[in-house]
């Protein structure tokens, strides 16, 4: 390696492209400079027959712009491949990389934006989510990355939690909202067709008596036996969830995977019998630790809002 | 001349015929697909209505159905009446418009239910991939042997790019398809990562550069100059940029792929070479549109000449943008934006599209003894429903392409994004509807088209002709 010579590819492949690019270059413009000018003995006023079809053919030359348009396409070729990456290894007398042109408009980007949200850095969430302008950057923060799951309103959405209510998986306090933020979180509900049909409606029927809906008493007594030895261990013996497993309280009457039009029964059902997956991604790699911060400042400050009220993100 | 072998139109026929369903069949999936845009529950909520099942069948009918059987009809018809020869084995040559039939069919059930290799305009499954492999192989046989047979001692420079296109669609079908077969209608790629990124931008651009552009530009030197009936224009400009072409197209496709992990010295060599290529594809406009010198005035009755014209013109502004898309900063605001749906569009419908229309106005009803259309003032009708809805189409995206890539850069003053992805979809409505609008107009023009075909035909039904004779028979 050094500063003109890549050593990416192995040095027959290097030396094949530089080959075959600068032949095919060679070869365009021999043909095309070969066959510039006038024919010899070639009459512009009288088309020769080709014999196809009483087609004629006239011989006219090359119109001088597109012979010095083409001469200049392939100049610019040739300078561009001396001066970046193309040639094979050869990296180009600029020294140019796609990846160093990230780093550097990134470093340029934090070296602009970046006193902007480290003032931010130790205000603590509780006050920041009362500061308006922090949670105007907070905001379009969160339009960007976090809408596309959670709505532009934070309301959620079938197997995304909405962020306006007072349930919380994996607790709603500032430290387990930066958590949940930075470093993502897994959520897993194991599958449990094994148990059969019955025992699924069973418990369904349970299910749907801890939240308080409509719900058959026999069958939900029977599903109460067998909440007691499969699901206790997550959800607790009243129901009510655990925080530090990310296991939903049932007696809400909150749903988090029910599709569009879905009766509550039939997404209780469907939980039981295929298990759930979720994922929320982990955000400080791509929004670095002083966003993620802002934005849960935001997540908490929706709680400060009259219920319904869209927050601001402009 | 006389005692030369009737040509085979009987195949040729077919697949003119056919060019007119499927142009027809794959323009109105397209407009549903627009109007999906327009109007969401238009998917239906149905998995096999869906945008992203309906929109690989819209690019496989209009390319493989509608432009296939344009190239197929053509290429069968150009090559016998310029090589003064019938075609080679009738047989094979059914073989393969059923063969090609087939295929579109099989695409056609296949794609909705969701069977797909996921590489674009390859996404048809191995069982597939593979009959379309044999037709497409004995199409070659049968187009080479009748040049091989060739009753001239010239071979004319349509067919030189005909042959190209057919040899080098082979190539890149083949290598871009090779895959490990699962189940009857699962496979695995054989290449990986951005090697199989590569192989499939390969295979997608030289796709546009030899089916949608060489082939047609084969179509285009027959057509244009026996329309006009003026001689081609220059014959060195044809040698020079049919060889700068086909050398110089291969080495585009890795524009598709800039500022991925594709390695840089592929994405500078793609880039270079696209910028090059602009003017062996001006070479073909130029040929083309100055063929027409002497013969301008035709263009005032003659409707044809103007789809012909229209497309050369069309083909010579998508050839320019093309090489300026493929410039690395223009290209990383434009990648992704509707500008590319824009730019694909004016070389589809207002180059392959238009040139086909116009060559199958000339062509249709000399197959079938016939000089003229059933009616010139429908095929003026449908000129403009065709023009005015390429450009409402292409505007639409063009505008379209540059408030998203404004969009989707413009940042606050805290370095955030100004705008949410949803703001840039619901800018880009107003031209969702101008482009259904223009897709609309030009699927009207192809149905003016059936009928006007339609009555061509139906009028030659009355007094029966023989089967038409060879060579030059119906020219002045």
């Amino acid at each position: 390696m050094n500063a003109l010579w890549d050593d990416a590819l192995p040095g027959f492949w290097s030396a094949w492209i530089i080959v075959l690019t600068l032949t095919t270059l060679g070869l365009v413009v021999w043909i095309v400079v070969a066959n510039d000018g006038r024919a010899p003995g070639a009459s512009q006023d009288a088309p020769a027959d080709t014999g196809a079809d009483g087609i004629e053919e006239y011989d006219h030359p090359l119109p001088r712009w597109w012979f010095y348009l083409f001469v200049a396409t392939v100049v610019f070729a040739l300078a561009y491949l001396l001066l970046y990456p193309g040639l094979g290894n050869f990296r180009g007398l600029l020294g140019w990389t796609q990846e160093a042109q990230w780093e550097e408009e990134m470093a340029r980007a934090d070296e602009r934006f970046g006193p902007i949200f480290a003032r931010y850095q130790d205000v603590p969430i509780p006050e920041l989510a009362r500061d308006e302008a922090a949670m105007q950057i907070a905001g379009r923060i969160f339009a960007n990355n976090c809408a596309m799951c959670h709505g532009a309103g934070a309301q959620g959405g079938d197997g995304f939690p909405d962020l306006t209510d007072d349930d919380w998986l994996y607790g709603g306090d500032p430290e387990a909202l930066v958590t949940s933020i930075a470093q993502g979180r897994r959520g897993v509900m194991p599958a449990w067709a094994q148990l059969g049909d019955e025992t699924l409606e069973a418990l369904t029927q349970y299910v749907l008596a801890l939240a308080g809906r409509d719900h058959e008493t026999d069958l939900a007594a029977r599903g109460g036996e067998h909440f007691a030895r499969f699901c206790v261990a997550c959800h607790g013996a009243d129901g009510t969830g655990n925080q530090m497993l990310g296991a939903p309280n049932l007696t809400n009457d909150i749903w988090l995977y029910r599709a569009p039009g879905q009766r509550v029964a039939e997404a209780i059902h469907q939980t039981l019998a295929e298990g759930r997956r979720g994922h929320m991604p982990p955000q400080a790699p791509f929004i670095g630790e002083q966003r993620v911060h802002l934005v849960a400042a935001y997540v908490y400050s929706l709680r400060l809002r009259s219920p319904g009220e869209a927050p601001s993100v402009e | 001349m006389s005692n030369l072998p009737a040509y085979n139109y009987t195949v040729v026929r077919q697949f003119a015929l056919m060019t007119v369903v499927w142009g027809i069949v794959g323009m109105s999936v397209g407009l549903w697909l627009a109007a999906q845009l327009v109007w969401p529950e238009l998917n239906l909520g149905l998995p096999w209505t869906s945008f992203g099942r309906l929109r690989p069948l819209h690019t496989n009918l209009v390319i493989f159905a509608f432009g296939g059987s344009a190239l197929f009809a053509t290429s069968y018809y150009v090559v016998q009446r310029t090589c003064q020869t019938r075609l080679y084995s009738d047989r094979l040559a059914a073989f393969t418009f059923w063969g090609w039939q087939a295929v579109i069919v099989a695409a056609l059930v296949s794609l909705p239910l969701g069977h797909t290799t996921t590489k674009e305009y390859a996404e048809l499954e191995w069982p597939i991939s593979i009959l379309l492999a044999v037709v497409w192989i004995s199409y070659a046989i049968v187009f080479l042997m009748t040049l091989k047979r060739r009753a001239t001692s010239h071979i004319y420079v349509a067919n030189w790019f005909y042959a190209a296109f057919i040899l080098t669609v082979a190539v890149l079908h083949i290598v871009n398809n090779a895959a490990l077969p699962v189940t009857p209608m699962y496979s695995i790629s054989l290449y990986a990562g951005a090697v199989d990124a590569m192989v499939q931008w390969w295979y997608g651009h030289n796709a546009v550069g030899f089916f949608l552009t060489a082939g047609f530009l084969g179509m285009m030197y027959y057509f244009v100059p026996k329309q006009a009936e003026r001689p081609i224009y220059s014959y060195r400009l044809s040698i020079v940029h049919f060889w700068a072409l086909i050398m110089i197209y291969m080495w585009a496709g890795p524009h598709h792929l800039h500022y991925t992990a594709l390695p840089s010295w592929a994405q500078s060599l793609g880039m270079v070479m696209s910028i090059i290529l602009l003017l062996p594809s001006w070479g073909g406009m130029i040929n083309g549109i100055m063929t027409l010198s002497g013969a301008w005035h035709k263009l005032r009755t003659d409707p044809i000449l103007r789809f012909l014209v229209t497309a050369l013109t069309f083909y010579g502004m998508a050839t320019f943008e093309g090489p300026m898309m493929a410039i690395k900063t223009v290209n990383a605001f434009s990648h992704y934006t509707d500008w590319t749906i824009g730019h694909v569009h004016s070389g589809a419908l207002g180059w392959v599209a238009m040139i086909t229309i116009g060559s199958l106005y000339h062509m249709i009803p000399r197959l079938y003894g016939r000089t003229r259309m059933h009616s010139t003032a429908l095929v003026s009708l449908h000129f403009w429903l065709a023009t005015v809805g390429t450009v409402l189409y292409i505007t639409a995206m063009w505008v379209n392409g540059v408030v998203q890539g404004l969009m989707w850069r413009a940042i606050n003053a805290d370095g955030t994004l100004t705008y949410r992805f949803v703001d840039a979809v619901e800018a880009s409505h107003p031209g969702y509807v101008v482009r259904l609008l223009g897709g609309a107009l030009f699927l009207a023009g192809m149905l003016v088209m059936a009928y006007n075909v339609y009555r061509t035909l139906e009028r030659q039904k009355t007094p029966e002709r023989a089967i038409e004779p060879a060579g030059g028979r119906h020219e002045a």
